[in-house]
C-alpha cells in the first residue's frame, strides 16, 4: 500500500479487488469472418454481412484467434480445456449487431492460472479464475446534444480474451502491478498490442472491503470506464475511500456498477443490482465444439517465449545485473530483446544496461518511437561502447556520438571520424602541448608545488582547451605530473571518467 | 394446366425440343394464371428469370438442373432480390449476399423465378402466419397448404414450378408436402449448408427440396448438398449421386414400424393410408420390423422449448438499427419496442417470449437444459431403432389439410401437426414425405426416416413405394371459392 492519505478508518479494513481484463488479440482477420482487424480505418469499412449480423449469416471460427488465446492462457499458467464450446450472451445494444455476443460461458479455454507480481520486493501470486475467448462489439458515438448515436462496426468481431482474476488483489497499487504484469506477458507472447488508449486492453474492477481478520467478503461494487493503468489505481483508491466512509458511518455498501469519471476523479453510480442483465447464456448452435488436439497444445506450449519474470531472474543470476536494472529491461519484450542483442555483440552487460536504460530509453521517450524502430541498432550501440572501452573517445564524447548516431543512423566509427572526435592518447603528440602549457602558466605550477593541488586541474583544463577537448585526460594528467613533480604521489588516475 | 418434372424438362432441353428461355416463359405464364388463386409467391422475378434463362439458351446442357426453373422459400437470401421471411420487419430487406444453396443451384444451371410465401420466420404449420398473404391448398382452396413452407409446397403442387426449396425445423417441408400431395425431403442436419437461410432454430433448421417425384428430390438434393466453409455445422460427407441406384428395390430392406406411436389425434384415414403404404413395401420384399421410440411422445414439448429458445436469440438482430424496419422513436428503448412490436406477428412474439423465458436465469435448468437432455434420449431412441431396421415408416401429419382459420386460435392444436415430424429434427436424421393417397379428396403422406447421412436408403425406399403404389397424384384443378 502506498501509505499516502490512509485514514485511520481505512487502516481497519482490508481491500479486496478482482479484475476483469479484456485483451484484443492480434489476429489479422476477425474471429468469425474474414474482415480486417486494422485499427483506425474509416468507420464501417472493415465490415461484411457476417459481422454486421445480416439475416442468414453464420460465424466461422478463426483458428488464429484460438491459437493466440491458447498462448495467452498457457502464459498465465492456466489449465487448458481441450474440449470446450462457445455460448451466446444475449443483450440488446446498437453496437452488438446480432443481439448477442459469442463468448464462452461455462467452458472457457483456460482455467485456474496465476500471475506473479512483485510488491515491495516480495513476489506475490494473483490467481486467474479463467481465460475465455469472445468477440468484441462495435463502438457507439453519441452526439453531444443527445440527438443521435452513430455506430462504427469495424471493431465488431475483433477477437478478445477476457482474463478474470481471483479476488487476490489487496490494494489499488497491486491492481496496477497486476495489470502491468498482464500487459507485459501478453506483449511477450505476441498475443496483443495491449494499447489501452486504442482500447486493445480494457479493465473492469470489483472491489469490496472487510474488517481485517474476517473471512467473508464484503459487498462489492463493479467499476468501469477506466482508460489507463493510472486511472484504474485512482478509481480503486477513490472507491476504497468511499466504501470506508460508508462502512465507518455504519452504512451498507450497495451492490452496483459504478463508472469512473476522469474529470472529477471519482466514481459515479451507473446501475444497481436490480437493473443487472440476465444474459440468458446458452450454447452457440452455429458453431461446433472446439477441440484442441494434444499436438496443437504441445506445439503452442513449445513456442512460448521466456516470460518477463523468468527473464528478469536470469538477468540477475547470469548477467549479474542489479534487480532494478533487470526489472526495467524486461518490462517490455522489445527492450529486453534489444538489450540481449547488444550483449550478444560482446558488450559488457552492466554497461549495456546503463546505455539502454539511459540514453536509449530516454531518446525513445522523447521521440515517441517504439524500440523496434530504434535508429541505433544493437550492433552499433555495442560498437560505440567498444570505442569508449578502447579509449578512443571519452564517455562524454560517446553520448554526443550517440545523439548523432540516433539522428543519422551511422555507426560510431564513422561518426567519430567525420566529427574528428578521436581522443589523442599519443604521448609524443601531447608532450609538446603540455610543455607549452607549463611554460605559459608559471603561476599554476607555483600554486601546485606549494600544495594547492587544485591547480593541477587548471593545467589539465588548459591542455584540453589547446587540443579542443580531444586529448585523453588521463594521459595529460600523467604527462603534467611527470613534469612538475607530485606533492603527494598517486593524485593522478581515474579512468575516462569526467575530465 | 400440365405439370412437368425436373427430369422431363432437362430431357426436353437435351433433345433440343425447347430452350431454357421457353421453359422460363412457360413457367412464368403458369404462375400468372394460377397464383392469383393460390398465393404461393411473395414475389416473382420475371425479368431476372427471363434474362438468366436467355443467357443459358444455346449453351450445352450440362448439369442435372440445367435450365430448370425453380422457386425459393422467402427465408433463403438472394443477393439483390428482396427476402422477407414473410415478416413486416424485413418487408424491404434486400440481402447483400446469396445463400449457398442459391449459388449452388445457379451453378447447376437452375433458373430462379421467385420467392415463396411462408409462415413468418418459418414459425407455423399453415402459412397463415405470413405477414403478407395466406397461401391456399391447390387441392382445396379453402384449406391451408401446411407450413411453414406452404408457398413452396403449393407452387410445386399446382405445377407452377417443377421444384422449390423450403426449410424444415420441425416438419416445415414434410408436413406441407403431405398436405399438398408432393414429395418433400428434409436432409440430415449438416448435409445442406444453412448459410443464407434466415435462422429460426439453428440446431434444427435444414433446407430441402419439394418435387413431384422422389427421383427429382434426389437430383435436387445432390445439387445442394456438401460441406460449406461458411457453415461450420455443415458436414464434410461425400455427396452421393442420389438418383443413381434408386431402382435397386427394397428386397430385404428392414422397414421399422413404431409400436408406441402416439395415435391420439391421428385421423383414421391417414392411419389406413400409411398402413397400406407399408404393405406395399412389404409386398415388394421389404421386411417389416417393430421398433420403439419411447421418448417421441415428449418431442413436441421438447421442441417447443429448444426452438423458441434459439429463435429468441436468433431474432434479436431485428432491432431496427442496421437494416429492415425501424420505427420512429425518441429513445433507444422505445425504438426497440416499437420496431419489434410493429414488425413481428403474434406467433413470432409468442415464441420469442417462450424462448426468452426458457433461457432466463432460474428457469434454464428446468426448461432448456431438460429439453436438451430429452433431445439426447430421443436421439438414442433412433440409434437403437436403427440397429433393428434401415428405415422407419410413419405418417407425416396426423390429419389431411385443415381449413384456413380453423386452428389459428388454438396454438397447441396447431403445434400437434408436427408430432410425427419433429423427432427427426431433434435427432438430426433425414426424412421424406411421399404422397400415399387421398383422404376425403385431400392428399396425405407417408413419412420415411433413415439414419443420419443415409438419404440414399430413404430415397430408395420412397422411390420403390412411389413406383409401386398404384396411383398417380391427380393434378389439382384449382377450383374453389377464392
Ligand atoms: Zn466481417
Amino acid at each position: 500500500m502506498s501509505g499516502v492519505s490512509v485514514s485511520e478508518a481505512r487502516a481497519s479494513y482490508e481491500t479486496v479487488i478482482g479484475l476483469e481484463v479484456h485483451v484484443e488479440l492480434k489476429t489479422r482477420s476477425k474471429i468469425f469472418c474474414g474482415c480486417s482487424t486494422s485499427f483506425g480505418a474509416p468507420p464501417n469499412t472493415n465490415v461484411c454481412p457476417v459481422c454486421l449480423g445480416h439475416p442468414g449469416t453464420l460465424p466461422v471460427l478463426n483458428e488464429g484467434a484460438v491459437e493466440l488465446a491458447l498462448r495467452a492462457a498457457l502464459a498465465l499458467n492456466c489449465r487448458i480445456n481441450q474440449d470446450c464450446k462457445f455460448d451466446r450472451k444475449n443483450y440488446f445494444y446498437p453496437d452488438l449487431p446480432k443481439g448477442y455476443q459469442i463468448s464462452q460461458y461455462d467452458q472457457p479455454i483456460g482455467e485456474d492460472g496465476y500471475v506473479e507480481i512483485e510488491v515491495g520486493g516480495e513476489r506475490k501470486r494473483i490467481g486467474i479464475v479463467r481465460v475465455h475467448l469472445e468477440e468484441d462489439a462495435g463502438k457507439s458515438m453519441h452526439a453531444p446534444d443527445g440527438s443521435h448515436t452513430l455506430v462504427d462496426y469495424n471493431r465488431t468481431g475483433v477477437p478478445l480474451i477476457e482474463i478474470v482474476s481471483k479476488p487476490d488483489i489487496r490494494s489499488p497499487e497491486e491492481a496496477r502491478l497486476y495489470l502491468e504484469a498482464i500487459k507485459s506477458i501478453m506483449e511477450y507472447c505476441d498475443v496483443s498490442d495491449c494499447r489501452m488508449e486504442e482500447g486493445s486492453l480494457r479493465c473492469d474492477a470489483n472491489i469490496s472491503l472487510r474488517p481485517f481478520g474476517q473471512r467473508e467478503f464484503g459487498q462489492k461494487t463493479e467499476l468501469k470506464n477506466m482508460n489507463s493503468f493510472r486511472n484504474v489505481q485512482r478509481a480503486l483508491e477513490y472507491e476504497a475511500e468511499r466504501q470506508t466512509a460508508v462502512l465507518s458511518a455504519g452504512g451498507v455498501v450497495e451492490q452496483e456498477t459504478r463508472r469512473f469519471d476522469e474529470a472529477t476523479q471519482t466514481t459515479v453510480s451507473m446501475r444497481s443490482k436490480e437493473e443487472a442483465h440476465d444474459y440468458r447464456y446458452f450454447p452457440e448452435p452455429d458453431l461446433v465444439r472446439l477441440h484442441i488436439s494434444d499436438e496443437w497444445l504441445e506445439r503452442v506450449r513449445g513456442s512460448l517465449p521466456e516470460l518477463p519474470l523468468a527473464k528478469r531472474d536470469r538477468y540477475v543470476a547470469e548477467l549479474g545485473l542489479p534487480p532494478y536494472d533487470a526489472g526495467v529491461l524486461t518490462a517490455d519484450r522489445g527492450v529486453a530483446e534489444y538489450f540481449e542483442a547488444v550483449v550478444a555483440c560482446g558488450a559488457d552487460p552492466k554497461t549495456a544496461s546503463n546505455w539502454v536504460m539511459g540514453d536509449v530509453l530516454a531518446s525513445l521517450k522523447a521521440t515517441g518511437e517504439r524500440i523496434q524502430a530504434c535508429p541505433v541498432s544493437p550492433a552499433n550501440l555495442a560498437g560505440l561502447m567498444k570505442q569508449v572501452e578502447a579509449g578512443r573517445i571519452s564517455i562524454k564524447q560517446a553520448r554526443d556520438v550517440f545523439k548523432i548516431m540516433w539522428d543519422t543512423g551511422k555507426d560510431a566509427e564513422t561518426v567519430i571520424r567525420e566529427q574528428g572526435m578521436e581522443q589523442i592518447s599519443d604521448e609524443g603528440m601531447l608532450a609538446a602541448i603540455v610543455d607549452e602549457v607549463i611554460a605559459n602558466n608559471p603561476k599554476s605550477v607555483e600554486d601546485y608545488r606549494s600544495g594547492k593541488t587544485k591547480a593541477l586541474a587548471a593545467l589539465v583544463g588548459q591542455t584540453m582547451k589547446a587540443t579542443k577537448g580531444k586529448a585523453n585526460p588521463a594521459v595529460v594528467n600523467k604527462l603534467i605530473l611527470e613534469r612538475i613533480g607530485s606533492p603527494d604521489s598517486g593524485a593522478s588516475g581515474g579512468g575516462p571518467a569526467d575530465a | 394446366m400440365s405439370v412437368h418434372t425436373v427430369k422431363e424438362i432437362v430431357a426436353s432441353l437435351r433433345r433440343g425440343e425447347a430452350k431454357p428461355s421457353e421453359w422460363a416463359a412457360r413457367i412464368l405464364e403458369c404462375i400468372r394464371r394460377a397464383d392469383g388463386r393460390v398465393g404461393a409467391f411473395l414475389h416473382v422475378d420475371e425479368e431476372g428469370a427471363l434474362a438468366r434463362a436467355k443467357s443459358l439458351d444455346g449453351q450445352p446442357v450440362e448439369g442435372t438442373l440445367f435450365g430448370v426453373p425453380y422457386a425459393l422459400k422467402d427465408n433463403i437470401c438472394t443477393a439483390g432480390l428482396r427476402t422477407t421471411a414473410a415478416s413486416r420487419i424485413l418487408e424491404n430487406y434486400v440481402p447483400p449476399y446469396s445463400a449457398t444453396v442459391a449459388d449452388k443451384l445457379a451453378s447447376a444451371g437452375a433458373v430462379l423465378v421467385g420467392k415463396t410465401n411462408m409462415d413468418e420466420f418459418a414459425m407455423g404449420s399453415s402459412t397463415e402466419n405470413s405477414a403478407f398473404q395466406p397461401t391456399r391448398n391447390p387441392y382445396d382452396l379453402e384449406r391451408v397448404p401446411g407450413g411453414s413452407s406452404g408457398g413452396s409446397a403449393a407452387a410445386v403442387a399446382a405445377g407452377m414450378v417443377p421444384f422449390a426449396l423450403g426449410s424444415d425445423t420441425g416438419g416445415s417441408i414434410r408436413q406441407p408436402a403431405a398436405f399438398c400431395g408432393v414429395v418433400g425431403l428434409k436432409p440430415t442436419y449438416g448435409r445442406v449448408s444453412r448459410y443464407g437461410l434466415i435462422a429460426f432454430a439453428s440446431s434444427l433448421d435444414q433446407i430441402g427440396p419439394f418435387t413431384r417425384t422422389v427421383e427429382d428430390a434426389a437430383l435436387v438434393l445432390e445439387a445442394i448438398s456438401g460441406f460449406d466453409p461458411h457453415d461450420s455445422t455443415s458436414v464434410d460427407e461425400p455427396v452421393e449421386r442420389f438418383a443413381d441406384g434408386l431402382d435397386t428395390g427394397v428386397r430385404g430392406l428392414r422397414v421399422g414400424v413404431v409400436t408406441d406411436i402416439q395415435e391420439e389425434g391421428l385421423h383414421p384415414g391417414v392411419k389406413q393410408a400409411v398402413e397400406q403404404a407399408i404393405a406395399v413395401l412389404q409386398g415388394a420384399g421389404a421386411e417389416v420390423v417393430e421398433v420403439s421410440l419411447p421418448h417421441s411422445r415428449y418431442a413436441v414439448a421438447t421442441y417447443y422449448l429448444i426452438a423458441p429458445a434459439e429463435a429468441s436469440s436468433n431474432l434479436a438482430r431485428y432491432d431496427g438499427v442496421r437494416y429492415g424496419r425501424r420505427a420512429d422513436a425518441d429513445t433507444l428503448l422505445e425504438m426497440y419496442e416499437r420496431t419489434r412490436s410493429e414488425g413481428f406477428g403474434m406467433e413470432v412474439k409468442r415464441r420469442i417470449i417462450i424462448g426468452t423465458y426458457a433461457l432466463s436465469s432460474g428457469y434454464y435448468d428446468a426448461y432448456y437444459r431438460r429439453a436438451q437432455q430429452m433431445r439426447t434420449l430421443i436421439r438414442q431412441d433412433f440409434d437403437r431403432a436403427f440397429e433393428r431396421c434401415d428405415v422407419i415408416a410413419l405418417p407425416t401429419a396426423p390429419t389431411p389439410a385443415f381449413k384456413l382459420g380453423e386452428q389459428l386460435d388454438d396454438p397447441l392444436q396447431m403445434y400437434l401437426n408436427d408430432m410425427y415430424t419433429i423427432p427427426a429434427n431433434l435427432a438430426g436424421i433425414p426424412g421424406i414425405s411421399v404422397p400415399c393417397g387421398l383422404v376425403e379428396g385431400l392428399p396425405v403422406g407417408v413419412q420415411i426416416l433413415g439414419r443420419a447421412f443415409d438419404e440414399q436408403t430413404v430415397l430408395r425406399a420412397a422411390h420403390a413405394y412411389e413406383q409401386l403404389r398404384g396411383f398417380e397424384m391427380p393434378v389439382p384443378a384449382l377450383e374453389g371459392s377464392a
